[in-house]
């Protein structure tokens, strides 16, 4: 109960700032922020609680922008349908990935993953519809009553992906799912053993996340007014969904709140203050640095700190 | 499309150097991924650092080849201290330690690449030698110099690394290193030291490769990201821990380039190495010649 | 501390003098001008050069006393020639800088994500050298700085000098973005009306570095006319694949769209592999315009100690002019509002040291004036040569014409 609460107040809170005089900037950074909260939320589900490291989380976020792309060019869809389709069609492509690759292990299962995503985009260069290498404009439709820019908008739609998202792994997390899938990352074998159906859980975890992914794409081209594949299907947005659940926690759903909330929120100050590159300089020193010093990430520092002061 | 046999025969020509030059710049993840088992997907972006050292070599007037042969000292160290790095790190602590050690590694490739960014720019970076901008003419045909130049220290590289490693003590080590770890140590040799020389010759080759690389055509920071599929297509093909099976897996995949660019043109030519990495892992993930 | 009477009476003083007193010009807040242009990357060779042209217009402005007994103020950033980084840059110039007015960014590929963003917040935007942005969008309060309007006005020297000596057949490569597709949509129009035949056509990734395929399939394909379409980047790799493996004897006029070929540091680079070529301009030594080589010339010290394009022909020129026409507009109607500056840049033909500029209803030059100009007797290694009109011999139009074409192509290297 408490969960739904809070939930709910930080929704009330996110509509409330964007109905404010805050700052336009605010909510333009703001909407990438809460984007990173989403997409490591859902990479967290087959990542942290699975074991199964996916670098493609590019591929799934694209596909969900371009597939919001073709429906509001060929039927002018509403956001709500975009977000839906974007979805759909993501969350194909996690079934589809993970019926092809589940079976490879580790490494292998990540360099597959990255293939997935340059093949993405090369469909989608290829593809004059979308805009090819070129890219589209895309003029936006009218803001909906109450917010005064699209943008505002966005953001507090965001806000409604991302604790939707949260939800869905908590459920996942507390739920038989969850115990099948860090039953299948502690030790796979004994799970098949003992009986757990591991290739559905892993197939189930890989779709929900590339919806989840899907979704999170979806809203983008509104967002930019533009869209083209090399940024779409950047390999940053695969570190950064991969570094914030390692820098917050794997464990937990609420690590990779924490990492996407404090890792974006830096990358955000330091892309406004100083430069693009030092963002991502960020991203990769970080992820190494915690990866190599705090495995368990803030949750587990916190952790550790907690029962030094008991 | 525009077909020739004429041009196909060019295609498949120009093919065969191409994928010298893949199988050059494979071979040093052959041996830190193939037989070592590092995930080691920064191995493209030390090879485009390679490629950035001999370019400022190049500005102090070093030819290309000579400055990849001068840096592969230096890498060699630097990658005996990588790998000394990851073993504390990672591999000591056991199989959970596998999942950090891969986002170690993609998060040191980024931190090269921005690394990169902030001390070049984006721009492009060209290095000049005689052999660069002109080619030998055979008949109709035209033959680039720069790709017969990296075709031939390619075949020099490979072939000497394979028989380096059938043929030394050291070499040897290595292979059995991969093969039976538990034996090796109860011979009384440390594995630990012969896998530090491997990732450090690994990394040493992969300067000379990176030579290779800035003199075949321009280098840019974010260069490293479309090599990680085709370092890995090859080494996949190729069977984990197979030196030849590089060579032959480097000469498929540049042929089939060649021939998908001849085709279908410049826009589907980078996903065909990714897309041959995906058939390798669903069909045969042992590869040609997988031990 | 107890002040005595004096001190407290000289700070009593002291604060109603500042409240009373008026504000002077400097103290005022400035005019802000905004600019995401490239200064890395592909387009960055040519950005260079652009951004110090505007710098120059600044200061010249605030020596004359500013606008609006305002100083101008510009901010720019380095968008690196890529176009995804547009919409942050410009998104944060709008809202945490707070410029009044916007240029837009050089070149057609970066501008084009930010046309959706100016329609819909309703802003002026002056544009930098792009090639029909507008198109799609149609905004209706951009004004384009760049000597073209149309394809055809792009095209037409090129595929008349090539139709002048024979031509029948016509090859088109092109970059797939935004700059080259505009403008290849538009020649495949013109090549079709003027009856040629197209005999290859082919569009490339704007990634690629390896152009020998292209190159060999083109001479394959024994074309008369062979018209490019490029970047900086991929322009300097075809130069250097043509001069590689050559284009074959057939080949009458290369070259027609190729940007890059006008930045210095890229034609010194280039040198004697530019030869024959036959590309667009906007200005080239010997083309009269009133008050360009006083700038020029001024340019050449500033851009020395900036270490920039020491020429300057290609951009430096248009971009004051973008200055001076936005001085003009702010001038005549005495505000900044951007309604009001539409309005009169629609209106009126602006004076500038690129000649007179006159816009038409979709915001591009009511007079498009590009050169076709073929390089001749380049050498290597040599930037000052460039001055010399005779490099850069112009075949039309007809009246800045300086000779005719040499053809085939392959002779004209020689």
């Amino acid at each position: 109960m408490k969960y739904w609460i809070s939930a709910i107040l930080l929704v009330v809170l996110a509509a409330g700032t964007a109905l404010s005089g805050m700052n336009e900037y605010f909510f333009f950074a703001g909407y990438v922020v809460l984007t990173f909260v989403v997409l490591a939320t859902a990479w967290n589900i087959l990542g942290g609680y699975a074991g199964y490291v996916n670098f493609g989380t590019a591929a799934f976020f694209g596909i969900g922008a371009y597939t919001a792309t073709v429906l509001f060019k060929w039927l002018g869809a509403p956001l709500a349908v975009q977000i839906a389709g974007g979805a759909l069609i993501s969350g194909l492509l996690g079934f589809g990935v993970g019926l092809l690759t589940l079976r490879l292990r580790g490494i292998f299962f990540a360099i597959a993953t990255v293939a997935v995503i340059f093949i993405c985009e090369t469909l989608m260069i290829n593809w004059r519809y979308v805009g090819g290498a070129t890219g589209l404009q895309l003029l936006r439709p009218e803001v909906l009553a109450p917010f005064e820019t699209y943008t505002r908008m966005l953001f507090v739609l965001m806000a409604l992906l991302a604790v939707g998202a949260v939800s869905i792994a908590r459920y996942i997390q507390t739920s038989w799912f969850g115990r099948g899938l860090r039953a299948i990352r502690d030790s796979e074998e004994a799970a098949e053993a003992s009986g757990v159906p591991t290739l559905k859980l892993k197939l189930f975890a890989c779709t929900v996340s590339g919806m989840l992914m899907g979704a999170a794409g979806a809203p983008m081209p509104m967002y930019l007014s533009f869209i083209e594949p090399v940024s779409s299907f950047n390999l940053t947005y695969s570190v950064s969904a991969l570094a914030m659940p390692m820098i917050g926690g794997t464990a937990h759903w609420i690590g990779p709140v924490i990492g996407a909330l404090l890792l974006g929120s830096v990358q955000q100050i330091v892309t406004v203050t100083i430069s693009n590159e030092i963002n991502v300089l960020v991203v990769g020193v970080l992820l190494v640095l915690f990866v190599v010093l705090a495995p368990d990430g803030v949750i587990g520092l916190f952790k550790k700190w907690t029962r030094y002061f008991k | 499309m525009f077909f020739s046999f004429d041009l196909l025969f060019e295609a498949v020509l120009f093919g065969v150097l191409l994928g010298c030059f893949y199988a050059a710049v494979s071979i040093g993840l052959s041996v830190s991924f193939g037989l070592l088992d590092v995930p080691h997907v920064a191995h493209p972006a030390i090879m485009v650092f390679g490629a950035y050292c001999t370019y400022l070599l190049g500005l102090y007037g070093f030819d290309p080849i000579v400055a990849g042969i001068v840096l592969m000292a230096p890498f060699f160290l630097l990658g005996m201290l990588v790998y000394r790095f990851y073993y504390e790190t990672f591999e000591r602590r056991g199989s959970e330690a596998g999942v950090r050690g891969l986002a170690f590694f993609f998060g040191l490739a980024f931190i090269i690449e921005v690394g990169l960014i902030l001390a070049f720019g984006v721009d492009q970076r060209f290095v000049e030698a005689d052999y660069i901008g002109s080619s030998l003419s055979l008949g109709d045909y035209r033959i680039p110099y720069r790709m017969l130049v990296a075709f031939g220290v390619a075949l020099v590289l490979t072939i000497s690394l394979t028989l380096y490693l059938s043929k030394t003590f050291t070499g040897r080590a290595i292979k059995a290193v991969a093969q039976d770890e538990p034996a090796l140590r109860l011979m009384g040799a440390n594995p630990v030291r012969i896998k530090q020389w491997a990732f450090g010759i690994a990394t040493g080759v992969s300067a000379l490769a990176g030579a290779m690389l800035i003199i075949v055509g321009p280098v840019e920071p974010s260069l490293d990201r479309v090599y990680i599929g085709r370092t890995f297509a090859v080494v996949v093909l190729a069977g984990l821990g197979s030196m030849t099976g590089t060579l032959a897996a480097g000469l498929i995949l540049g042929i089939s380039e060649s021939i998908v660019l001849m085709l279908f043109g410049a826009s589907w030519a980078p996903a065909v190495a990714f897309g041959l990495l995906l058939i390798v892992l669903g069909i045969r993930p042992q590869g040609l010649f997988g031990r | 501390m107890k002040l005595s009477r004096r001190s407290w009476l000289s700070v009593a003083i002291g604060l109603v003098i500042g409240a009373v007193a008026p504000v002077s010009v400097a103290q005022q807040n400035p005019i802000k001008v905004g600019i995401g242009i490239a200064q890395t990357g592909t387009l960055g060779g040519g950005g260079k050069a652009a951004l110090l042209a505007i710098q120059m217009w600044v200061e010249d402005v605030n020596q004359k006393g500013g606008l609006l007994g305002r100083k101008v103020e510009l901010i720019s950033y380095d968008d690196q020639s890529n176009p995804a980084t547009i919409p942050g840059i410009y998104t944060k110039l709008l809202d945490v800088d707070g410029v009044d007015l916007l240029i837009a960014p050089y070149g057609t590929v970066p501008t084009a994500p930010l046309m959706p963003m100016v329609k819909q917040r309703g802003l002026l935007l002056m544009g930098n050298f792009s090639f029909q942005v507008n198109h799609k969008v149609q905004h209706d309060m951009w004004f384009n700085n760049a000597p073209w309007n149309d394809a055809s006005s792009w095209s037409d020297g090129f595929i008349r000098a090539g139709q002048k000596h024979g031509a029948k057949t016509i090859a088109i490569l092109a970059a797939d973005q935004e700059f080259a597709q505009n403008l290849a949509n538009g020649a495949r129009v013109l090549a079709k009306k003027a009856g040629l035949k197209t005999v290859y056509e082919q569009n490339y990734p704007p990634t690629t570095v390896d152009f020998s395929s292209m190159i060999r399939a083109v001479r394959a394909a024994k074309p008369d006319i062979v018209f490019v379409m490029s970047y900086p980047n991929d322009s300097v790799a075809i130069v250097r694949a043509v001069n590689e493996i050559g284009v074959g004897s057939s080949v009458k006029l290369f070259g027609g769209g190729m940007v890059g070929l006008q930045f210095t540091p890229i034609m010194a680079s280039l040198g004697s592999s530019l030869n024959g070529i036959v590309n667009y301009n906007s200005y080239v030594p010997g083309i009269k315009y009133p008050g360009v080589e006083e700038f020029l010339q001024r340019y050449a010290k500033k851009a020395v100690e900036a270490k920039v394009d020491p020429l300057g022909f290609y951009l430096p020129p248009f971009n004051y002019a973008i200055g001076q026409m936005l001085e003009q507009a702010i001038k005549a109607t005495n505000s900044i509002d951007h309604k009001k500056l539409a309005d009169y840049l629609r209106k009126n033909e602006m004076k500038t040291i690129v000649g007179p500029i006159r816009y038409d209803k979709n915001g591009e030059w009511a007079n498009p004036r590009v050169v076709q100009a073929q390089f001749r007797g380049v050498v290597d290694k040599n930037v000052e040569q460039f001055r010399d009109p005779k490099k850069q011999v112009v075949i039309y139009p007809d009246q800045y014409k300086t000779g005719e074409v040499v053809v085939p192509f392959e002779k004209a290297r020689k």
